[in-house]
């Protein structure tokens, strides 16, 4: 009886199979032609980061190649050849771009938005199985206008000793990141889109805003709009964070919501975020895109891939090649599941490269 | 030993009677919470996309009427530009060509195809117009849906243009009739390249050829050098070519050993039909026919099976298929979120096995499986 009940134990206790994704899409001749993409690994933890996706990426014979850009912080601006290297390929993967607090010296993070013209910024802020937080049911999405308000970069000095910063908001912006903001609810099936606003003090600036919004929502009658100022907001987001669903903001409040959000939801190392503009897009690691950590992360090598790599999923549904990406995301989101391989900022002790060895391993 | 293994049994067999596995989560894949976005679309992916629409003969109309209800339902981005087309026609109009290639996208129910006579397949004929030389159909087994056969997930990938369908036939003398086969180093070699680049977009380990070549040494033997051509650029993938015959006997005794099959004309036929046979039967399966520029989707095997007359009396036919295909096509017209609720809730339907047509053993009718698919969509 014991010889022939192990054989049964066995299977009995054998881990079920995993459901493999059937196939739901029929590729067009030529889709699976590699395509470029611009490559800027950035400076600090960025080149770490971009690195371990680029050996992701050869693991997993991606139809990607990569075009490698050196752009520092401490440049002018960014360089011409690769603003056009950008518009040729259309899609462009970044690591941060460190920018000197004070100085003259703009962002080039900003400046590469503004010359692209990559109006919405997109953040989508979740929980992670496997990674606990002191939140549950996060799934927030935060489209940020990217290229005006409080980042118009008008600064003067009026008289010695006073400074002018002049906040933009225009009708035509305004418009066209609400317009972004209800098209994605709308084909992502997402039931609440959240005006972010604090009109009550700048009535016309922020109040601008709010008709645009309001405008589009009259579109979009299935879609439930609301408004919430961001003092508030912020409030909320770290008491109730499950009441948001899509929230679209002005440049600023954008910054620091989708900061929050990725805070609660398990910090900006693993939140995947991009930049779209109506021809091109930038994709790079979703909030606090410009923090490029300190020294001790980039010596001991500890940055968290995590975040860079599901941006990089994203990516590659973006350029259509969805098997890839959802193998991707799968494998990563194993290896936060199982907890094992973990950097620093969620826990753990890891090292990028363990992280990327784990996802690696993982893939299937 | 005995002793100390009844207790362990026990468990694991309470584990598993007791409490049923849960069923599986609405879309049964490692995505089982609901999913977080993972693409940023451009700025007017949501403008609404035309598509043609071919309602075609017997239980087309049917079918294709759910999908332009589930359509609805779900408010996606697409309308359809609905085109009358029978198969007693002599040729497909001018007109549905001149749409289908306007708007790339097209989605049909089946054209009937007189037995015999002198009238061409219309079917066949807006697939060489279109010069929609690879037809695929995905057959895999539904889960609540049992099958004699477990793990099945085999895409046949079929040349559509060529082969046994070239239409060329005479009679020599009265009596003796030619039909003419025809395989070109052209199409074989792209209906291979379509082949393996599909298994590389989407992960497949293994392709299979299928070919008759001992017989038919040269035409045979022409599609089988183009398949192994294209095969050496791959090789993170398997290949393998089996015999047509042997083949049709695998599948019925094994056929978790095949994964994407590449085949001419007509073994494609038959062995689309015949895996969607063992997999659910010829109303589920989701399929499609693809060219450079243009994409039919249909329902996947035996597509110009428009069904009896009392099926469509009744309205007793099946919309799954269908449905699942019209999913493709949304995958393919870049709405993956549509497509993914759609899929959902047609497998959660399926599933729950309440509504189902009598192809899967049920009494419902094409309008109660429409309903609960609707009703499932709401999420």
């Amino acid at each position: 009886m014991a010889r022939r009940a192990i054989p049964i134990l066995k299977q009995l206790t054998a881990p079920r199979p995993t459901w493999s994704r059937s196939v739901t899409y029929m590729p067009r001749p030529g889709d699976g032609e590699p395509r470029p993409v611009t490559l800027i690994p950035g400076d600090g933890v960025g080149p770490l980061v971009t690195n371990a996706v680029e050996q992701v990426m050869e693991a997993m014979h991606a139809p990607v190649y990569f075009e490698r850009y050196e752009v520092h912080g401490d440049m002018n601006r960014v360089p011409q050849e690769v603003i056009d290297s950008i518009r040729k390929n259309k899609v462009c993967l970044k690591g941060g771009l460190r920018t000197p607090v004070g100085g003259g010296v703009s962002s080039l993070n900003v400046q590469l938005r503004k010359e692209l013209d990559l109006y919405a910024s997109l953040v989508n802020c979740f929980n992670l199985p496997g990674l606990p937080t002191r939140h549950e049911n996060v799934d927030i999405v935060v489209i940020r206008e990217n290229t005006e308000g409080e980042y118009s970069g008008l600064e003067h000095e009026v008289v010695p000793g006073v400074v002018e910063s002049l906040k933009v908001i225009t009708k035509f912006c305004s418009e066209r990141i609400a317009k972004y903001a209800f098209e994605y609810a709308y084909l992502n099936n997402r039931k609440n889109v959240t005006a972010v606003h604090k009109a009550n003090i700048m009535k016309l600036a922020d109040g601008l805003f709010l008709e645009s919004c309001r405008e589009v929502a009259t579109k979009y009658p299935s879609i439930k709009y609301n408004e919430i100022i961001v003092d508030n907001c912020c409030m909320q987001l770290v008491s109730k964070p499950e009441q948001f669903d899509v929230m679209v903001t002005p440049n600023l409040y954008g910054n620091l919501v989708a900061n929050t959000a990725a805070g609660i939801a398990g910090g900006t190392g693993v939140m995947p975020g991009g930049n779209a503009g109506a021809d091109h897009a930038v994709f790079e690691q979703g909030a606090s895109a410009g923090n490029v950590g300190k020294d001790k992360v980039v010596q001991q090598n500890k940055a968290n891939p995590v975040a860079l790599l599901l941006s990089s999923a994203m990516m590659l549904r973006h350029l259509q090649f969805p098997s890839f990406a959802d193998r991707l995301e799968t494998a990563v989101k194993r290896v936060i599941s199982e907890g094992k391989y973990r950097t620093k900022d969620l826990g753990g002790d890891s090292t990028t490269q363990e992280v990327v060895d784990a996802v690696i391993a993982n893939l299937d």
